[in-house]
């Protein structure tokens, strides 16, 4: 038995090893927005003086703004038609559906270069002008197979037979999809179009091959900067960026375990008649 | 019989090349309690969903109130179901499961509560409609599912091994209920099963269905006392069967040869058997007698093999030359014979149940009964 | 007769809930992927612009040796990094797969959160750490452990650190949700049977969590060869991959056809990938979730 606890105990070790490789990176990030060098290489003194300058630098927060629209627009179609296409799919077994399926998986599986490649070479033969709309479709295209696939595996865990009670109960199908499909697999949906926007807000290759003259993301901008130095602006940025988000997944822990809790209690009086 | 509610005239469901149903015709009466019991796999189910209109019939009609189903969608369907593992709602909270098919037709709020309080009181599960559906446990989801399906006062209520995922203890207890609640709201009730005791217990009448096909449909007691086929013999309750021949025929008994004896039995002048006639002969346990010294019309002997101990009786297992064995259920200790001792076997001419051969051969399958024989259950 | 298995109208329904899903995969995804076939048998002409003559010439000039120290350089950091990856990976996933459900969630949310917010930004700070007087070789000369700062970045080391940091957090969540499934039963069975816990190891817990180790495998190999940022932040430009390369002809060489057959190829080498992972049992549904 000693032997084991040994074992678990270097097992716990390397994984807080692991983890601080992780953080490590962060943890400069962090530190590095607040360093008065501009070349943002070596640490030379505190200040706060890129999150003033950060607020003030309108063509940056244009850029941010930019960003989150594609996002937010991508996560909007990625959401609809992957969670669409699961649900329809889940119900057929037609060979189409199939082929429709498998082509879904290509997204993931080939490098996004060739992606972007082949998407820029039809945009650009078909004589369609690039921009935002088409990036959209670009980042649409990559996020869809993740939302598929998180809808279709919380379809899968579903009893059918509770859409069928709702049919039998005198519900059509749209109501039924509304009213007990989707509410069900709304934890599937969200985390897909989590995923779609993390996915979009970080995505370069497919969005640097369609972006037009006028048009740069925030990931577009760190990797112009990247030769020269990226500005300790950008750290601040995704310092503030990261803080929202720790800040969000503290929420929901808090939200989780405050709910668990009332089950628990409640399950606790649970008589059996 | 009173008037009939729902018929199933001549359906046949095929799954690609699986035949799962085959030329069903059962007329199901108002206000009755029918079960479907079968082994799994035998077609029961999809039975039930070719009536609630999940499934579609390969062929054949099915009719409610004389209405033909088949255009018809699940939801405008008069009839709701009670779902094997209960299917509740997990989103909605005990209230909301119960009003949902109140709600879709629209029906205004203040009828809503009463009738969905109605119902509840209905299944005792008053006070329970803020529970979310997690915090319920088995017996109570399935008063949920109960409650649900029948606020819409539907013209038949449908129950898909309803009971299935209960214990032993609250499912004899739910199989009372049930048949209370049945009587009192006088809905047809259709109850698919596979557990025989359930059948009986609760069933006006049963329809034992075996590879897609009615075996028999008859009340339990009919059923149990005069099975129609060998499957029905062996799948209600147990029996001893032996295939025999018809060797003479003296008014209402005949003398009949097995491949390990003769014995006598009554007949049924309906059947009308005649000499060389096959036939088999079902007698229960309970019904089997054995004696130390040979009887009068019987020459079927038997080695004790065995006697089991089971509180209330002694059940005994006599093996026969050929190899079969005999179950004999005693409830008297006394006179019982040790094991390695030859007894002779008998039965009371009435209770021993004559099945003819040709009730085993249904007038549209006979194709089927040259490729292999479908009634061999073992 | 109706020999339909379901009503008509609940196979419209599930037309129209497929259809977008369907139109859009064949618009964006087979419809271009058909394109890029076809002009990787194309002609480049004076300016890039594409002649449209077909020919093989650009699979030919794979073979020119310039290419073939792309290509090799490309297999040395794609091959060591899926090896540390599954490697790194493995022990974490079956950590995440050991702790309570609640903990293992709050671990992966962790572990996917630096790439969540901005892989490229939190990828630059390793230039921070890595450099000749980044923080890595500050603290190592203040302890007087080196006496010359080491060369850590703008080589194979420090594509192959980012590469991993890049892709580890998507390569442990198959490994995971593999070792996750495990009946633990068989594990105990094994242990019961007399086998040790290195044997059980490899002779039962491996060849079961295999699926899951080979979507790893797929998951890092397949970004690894494309994603050209790695390459360039850390690689500092001198080394060139097969992702460089394809992005080149379309930025500086303007050369579509050959970018097209260097795309195609390294879409089958990884199809072949798939394949094979799919005929070895492998879910293409753990590559995405």
């Amino acid at each position: 038995m000693k032997k084991k606890t040994l074992v678990n105990k270097i097992h716990k070790i390397y994984v807080i090893l692991l983890f601080l490789f992780f953080y490590a990176p962060v943890a400069v990030m962090v530190v590095f927005s607040f360093n008065t060098s501009k070349a943002n290489v070596v640490w030379q003194g505190f200040t706060t003086k890129w999150y003033s300058k950060l607020m003030g630098d309108s063509e940056l927060w244009k850029i941010f703004g930019t960003t989150i629209l594609i996002a937010v627009l991508t996560t909007v179609f990625a959401t609809l038609i992957g969670t669409m296409g699961a649900i329809g799919y889940k119900k057929s077994k037609s060979r189409f559906a199939k082929l429709i399926t498998n082509s879904v998986y290509f997204p993931i599986v080939i490098p996004e270069i060739v992606l972007a490649v082949a998407m820029f070479m039809i945009f650009n033969t078909a004589g369609i002008s690039l921009g935002v709309p088409i990036i959209v479709i670009g980042n649409t295209t990559i996020c869809l197979p993740y939302v598929y696939i998180t809808v279709k595996s919380r379809l899968v865990g579903m009893d059918p037979s509770i859409e069928e009670a709702s049919l039998d109960l005198g519900a059509d199908r749209v109501y039924t999809l509304f009213h007990v499909t989707i509410p069900q697999i709304m934890p599937g949906i969200i985390s897909g179009a989590f995923m779609a926007f993390s996915l979009s807000l970080d995505e370069l290759i497919v969005t640097s091959f369609l972006a037009d003259a006028g048009t740069t993301t925030l990931p577009m901008k760190v990797y112009s900067m990247m030769k020269k130095g990226v500005s300790p602006e950008i750290n601040a940025l995704t310092t503030i960026i990261f803080a929202v988000s720790i800040l969000g997944v503290a929420a929901y822990l808090i939200f989780d375990a405050v709910k668990t809790h009332q089950d628990a209690k409640a399950k606790h009086k649970l008589v059996d008649l | 019989m009173s008037k009939t509610i729902v018929s199933i005239m001549n359906v046949e469901k095929m799954y690609g090349e699986n035949h799962v149903v085959k030329n069903m015709n059962m007329n199901i009466a108002e206000g009755e309690f029918l079960t479907l019991l079968g082994p799994s796999g035998c077609g029961k189910t999809t039975t039930l969903r070719m009536i609630s209109g999940f499934e579609m019939p390969t062929a054949g009609a099915i009719k409610v109130q004389g209405e033909s189903v088949e255009k018809k969608e699940p939801y405008q369907r008069d009839v709701n179901t009670v779902f094997q593992n209960y299917a509740l709602f997990p989103n909605m909270n005990v209230y909301d499961n119960v009003a949902y098919g109140l709600k879709v037709k629209k029906v205004p709020k203040k009828e809503i509560h009463e009738r969905v309080m109605e119902a509840l009181r209905m299944v005792q599960l008053e006070g329970f409609e803020k529970r979310r559906i997690t915090q319920m446990s088995g017996g109570q989801k399935q008063r949920v599912a109960i409650a649900r399906a029948i606020i819409n006062r539907p013209k038949v209520l449908l129950l898909d091994e309803p009971l299935g995922a209960l214990d032993l203890k609250l499912r004899k207890q739910m199989q009372i209920e049930l048949k209370r609640l049945q009587k009192k709201l006088g809905i047809t009730f259709i109850y698919v099963t596979h557990d025989q005791e359930e059948a009986l217990t609760m069933s006006d009448r049963i329809a034992i269905i075996n590879e897609g096909r009615i075996e028999q449909i008859d009340t339990p007691v009919e059923i149990y006392k005069h099975p129609k086929t060998k499957f029905v013999a062996n799948f209600i309750g147990e029996t001893n069967l032996l295939d025999a021949v018809v060797l003479e025929v003296n008014g209402d008994t005949a003398v009949i040869g097995t491949e390990v004896g003769k014995a006598m039995v009554q007949l049924d002048p309906k059947d009308k058997i005649a000499v060389n006639d096959g036939l088999a002969v079902s007698v229960r346990p309970e019904h089997m007698k054995f004696s130390k010294t040979p009887v009068d019309g019987f020459t079927i002997k038997g080695i004790v093999k065995e006697n089991i101990f089971v509180g209330n009786l002694i059940k005994m297992m006599i093996n026969l030359n050929d190899g079969t064995e005999i179950r004999v259920n005693r409830f008297d200790a006394s006179d019982l014979s040790e094991p390695g001792e030859l007894v002779y076997l008998y039965w009371d001419l009435p209770k021993g149940v004559v099945i003819k051969e040709k009730e085993l051969i249904h007038t549209d399958s006979v194709k089927d009964i040259e490729g292999g024989d479908p009634d061999e259950e073992e | 007769m109706k020999k339909s298995e379901k009503s008509k109208r609940a196979k419209l329904a599930n037309l129209i809930m497929q259809a977008p899903l369907a139109v859009w995969m064949i618009a964006f995804v087979l419809a271009p992927f058909a394109l890029l076939a076809f002009m990787s048998f194309m002609t480049k002409g004076p300016l890039g612009i594409i002649q449209y003559k077909p020919t093989i010439a650009n699979y030919k000039e794979m073979f020119n040796p310039v290419y073939a120290t792309v290509i090799k350089q490309s297999l040395v950091v794609a091959v060591w990094t899926t090896i540390l990856t599954v490697l790194m990976g493995y022990p974490l996933a079956s950590f995440i797969a050991k702790v309570k459900a609640k903990t293992s969630s709050l671990l992966t949310v962790l572990l996917m959160l630096p790439l969540w917010v901005s892989g490229l930004v939190v990828l630059y700070s390793f230039v921070i750490l890595l450099n000749s007087s980044g923080v890595i070789n500050s603290f190592l000369m203040s302890i007087h452990l080196i006496k010359e700062p080491l060369e850590l970045l703008y080589n194979n080391f420090a594509i192959i650190v980012g590469m991993i940091y890049m892709f580890l957090p998507f390569a442990v969540l198959p490994m995971y949700s593999s070792i996750e499934k495990l009946d633990p039963g068989l594990i105990e069975a094994s242990k019961d049977l007399g086998a040790g816990p290195v044997k059980t190891f490899f002779k039962v817990t491996l060849p079961l969590t295999s699926p899951g180790i080979f979507a790893a495998v797929i998951l890092t190999f397949i970004p690894c060869i494309g994603y050209y940022m790695v390459t360039d932040m850390l690689g500092g430009g001198t080394s060139l991959m097969i992702g460089n390369l394809i992005y080149r002809q379309f930025t500086v060489s303007r050369d579509w056809p050959f970018g097209a057959a260097l795309s195609m190829v390294l879409a089958l080498i990884i199809f072949l990938m798939v394949f094979i992972y799919t005929k070895l049992g492998g879910d293409l549904d753990d590559l995405g979730a």
